[in-house]
């Protein structure tokens, strides 16, 4: 099923950011070993100038990887009609044993991304980039990930065969089953409720510290990052458990990928955009951390990340409203 | 916030002015970006109208469809063929069609004959469909003769010609009486050539299949949703297949762009030597470039896109026709619903903007490192 066009676009995507990785490397290494902002060599100012190609190279990388996890879920709702038994995105996913590591291959790199521009954007701040050399060290640690996701997707779509009868969201969110997805979707709503509203609160509460002490604070921003991860797979496990029920109206149907669908007035995104914004911001205040210290960044970090702490503790507050406005617009009764 | 969107708007502003200066080279360059999204976007927005439009078409037509297969062929069904089928839960209706196809000499084109299950026109009479109409010059009431396979030749009254919106399924359609249909193939008495069934449950069509293939092994049960996949399955496939031919142009397009872009006439390279001399960064600089790929991005998607829609579906796609929609002697004439699809969008997104992204960003860059005193004293 290659000729498939969204596919297509899909892979020419991965291969792109493969390349500018795999074509960033030996000049990764090339920095590593021979940086030294004091020298006014050749071979200095070169390595100097090129940071700008790498850096706009990866940003490109990120905003690519953005749309193609975009996109990727888009096709998956989309090809559901070819798979027998596949209503949805899930159905789609689930053909071969790729789909899933495929996405979420690709959320994870999405997230590294994130982080590591955010220190790229606050070393290119101070006057004698201070973080260069652990800025490509990470750029090498980030390229195996990114080559592994876009393996992850190739293996999805080339063994994508329409003969198979796959199992879809009815069965692989419904709570007998023994997955860690049925699991969540199992948590009855009470503590669900208190897991979602509790650490999304904790993460906006948290952000709002960090920030309010305009980012000075170490330990806020490393609280803010962990809380950022806590609240992102709480809110995922929220949604399978009660929000996705609510916006249905059907007490048994826990599918993350059908609020995506234009019969559900694609709310989804409504609460998936602002939570994955939110997140991306929270880890990137606690990435840049460990670099407080360093003289240079003294004035930027806290800046940094008091803007970030901003964006998340809006980012979450909003996720948490629209899916309270979500519930109380619903007509279905599941607490008494 | 405000202040980073203030410096934007006067990088847009002073980017603006730059490309209006070097209008013959970007309009150039502006032309066959256009160009390349308008063949792509034809492409994709053509094969999506027809796929919605086989959907639409099949919504009406039987869930299963049972044909008898003997040594693999497609066979008449049998008198006691029906009772055999007998009650299946499920099933609302059960109906015998007759139905063939006759090769016409005149017009060189296949006509499906039918019998309709309901409103039959009288025997000797005849209901065609508008190509049929178009092709052989008829009009209500005329006459018109076919020689049939047994080699009489056969005479009908034309009582009616299908509606025009109908063409998309009525094209080289004959409808006449059971009679007519049965003398004019010589159709043995009491064969049909198969049976359509409805199923009110979607969920229940595969438990319906199975029985009918437990219960008569020598039928062939043919699901709507397996045709509806299958045709989704072409469209794309045919669309893909034209797109990876129209990669070569889109790589072509790349090294085009790289050379746009690389190719830095001394004036330009003068005005960078200025600016960073005034105290522009190396950064900011490939944020202007940025936005200049930007816009003219932007502009050829959003016009390449439009002029495809104006194409697909007020010229029906004259261009790629052939290639996507198949080819009949007697092909119907039919208006595509406009539809947008936002995959499809996105897609095309991905195949024009992107690649152009990562062709001009090493020569941006190289741009941008230039030392402004080498430009100026040079």
């Amino acid at each position: 099923m290659l000729f498939q066009p969204a596919i297509i676009a899909l892979l020419l995507a991965s291969t792109l950011c493969v390349l500018a990785l795999v074509g960033s490397a030996p000049f990764a290494v090339d920095v590593i070993r021979r940086w030294d902002i004091r020298s006014g060599s050749e071979r200095q100012l070169q390595l100097e100038r090129r940071t700008y190609l790498f850096s706009t190279l990866l940003t490109l990388v990120l905003v690519l990887q953005l749309a193609a996890v975009l996109l990727f879920v888009f096709n998956a709702e989309k090809m559901s009609g070819m798979f027998v038994g596949a209503m949805c995105a899930v159905g789609t996913l689930n053909v071969n044993a790729f789909g899933f590591p495929a996405l979420n291959g690709k959320i994870a790199v999405f997230f590294l991304a994130a982080m590591w521009l955010a220190i790229n954007h606050v070393d290119s701040r101070a006057r004698d980039y201070p973080l260069v050399r652990i800025k490509y060290g990470l750029l090498l640690a980030l390229a195996p990930l990114l080559a592994g996701s876009a393996w992850a997707e190739l293996q999805y779509f080339l063994d994508l065969k329409a003969d198979v009868i796959t199992s879809c969201c009815g069965s692989l969110f419904s709570e007998g089953s023994p997955t860690i997805a049925a699991e969540a979707s199992a948590l009855p709503p009470i503590p669900a409720m208190w897991l979602f509203y509790g650490s999304l609160g904790a993460a906006v509460v948290l952000a709002a510290v960090h920030g309010l002490g305009g980012g000075r604070q170490r330990w806020s921003g490393y609280l803010l990052a962990l809380a950022s991860g806590v609240a992102f797979v709480a809110t995922i496990a929220g949604i399978l458990a009660f929000v996705s029920l609510y916006i249905y109206e059907h007490p048994h149907h826990h599918c993350p990928f059908c609020i995506l669908k234009p019969e559900y007035n694609y709310q989804g995104y409504w609460l998936y955009v602002p939570l994955f914004g939110a997140t991306a911001a929270g880890l990137a205040a606690g990435a840049v951390q460990p670099f407080a210290r360093i003289a240079s960044l003294r004035e930027v970090i806290p800046e940094f990340s008091r803007r970030m702490a901003a964006i998340a503790a809006n980012g979450f507050f909003l996720t948490a409203a629209i899916a309270s406005f979500m519930i109380w617009q619903s007509r279905l009764i599941l607490l008494e | 916030m405000k202040l980073w969107i203030e410096k934007q708007r006067y990088l847009i502003d002073f980017t603006l002015a730059s490309l209006a200066r070097r209008k013959a080279r970007n309009i150039g360059l502006l032309l066959v970006y256009t160009l390349l999204v308008f063949m792509l976007a034809s492409v994709t927005l053509y094969t999506h109208a027809l796929r919605q439009e086989a959907a639409r078409v099949l919504v009406a037509s039987p869930e299963v469809v049972v044909q008898r297969m003997v040594a693999g062929r497609h066979d008449l069904i049998p008198p006691g063929y029906m009772e055999k089928i007998g009650r299946i839960r499920g099933v609302q209706t059960r109906t015998a069609r007759l139905w063939g196809y006759y090769y016409d000499a005149v017009t060189k084109a296949n006509y499906t004959f039918m019998v309709p299950a309901e409103d039959a026109p009288a025997k000797g009479e005849i209901v065609v469909g508008p190509a049929l109409e178009r092709s052989r010059g008829l009009a209500a009431n005329n006459g018109i003769s076919f020689r049939s396979y047994s080699g009489k030749l056969h005479t009908f009254i034309v009582a009616a010609v299908l509606p025009q919106a109908t063409e998309l399924v009525s094209a080289d359609l004959v409808l006449m009486s059971e009679e007519s249909f049965r003398a004019f193939f010589d159709y043995p008495v009491g064969h049909y050539t198969d049976i359509a069934l409805t199923v009110a449950n979607p969920q229940e069509v595969k438990n319906v299949a199975l029985k009918l293939s437990a219960a008569l092994p020598d039928a062939r049960p043919i699901l709507r949703d397996e045709v509806l996949r299958t045709y989704a399955a072409i469209f794309d496939w045919r669309e893909g297949i034209v797109l990876a031919l129209f990669s070569a142009a889109i790589l072509a397009f790349g090294i085009l762009a790289w050379e746009k872009a690389s190719g830095l006439s001394a004036e330009e390279k003068r005005e960078i030597g200025i600016l960073k001399a005034i105290g522009w960064e190396t950064g900011d600089v490939i944020k202007m470039k940025f936005w200049e790929g930007m816009l003219i991005s932007l502009t050829a998607f959003l016009v390449g896109f439009v002029a495809a829609y104006v194409h697909v579906f007020h010229f029906a796609a004259s261009m790629f026709e052939p290639v996507l929609k198949g080819w009949a002697v007697l092909y119907p004439h039919f208006q595509l619903t406009p539809h947008i699809d936002g995959v499809q969008v996105a897609t095309l997104f991905f195949f024009t903007v992107f690649p152009y992204a990562a062709a001009v960003l090493v020569p941006i860059w190289k741009a941008a490192i230039t030392d402004p005193d080498s430009v100026m004293r040079g």
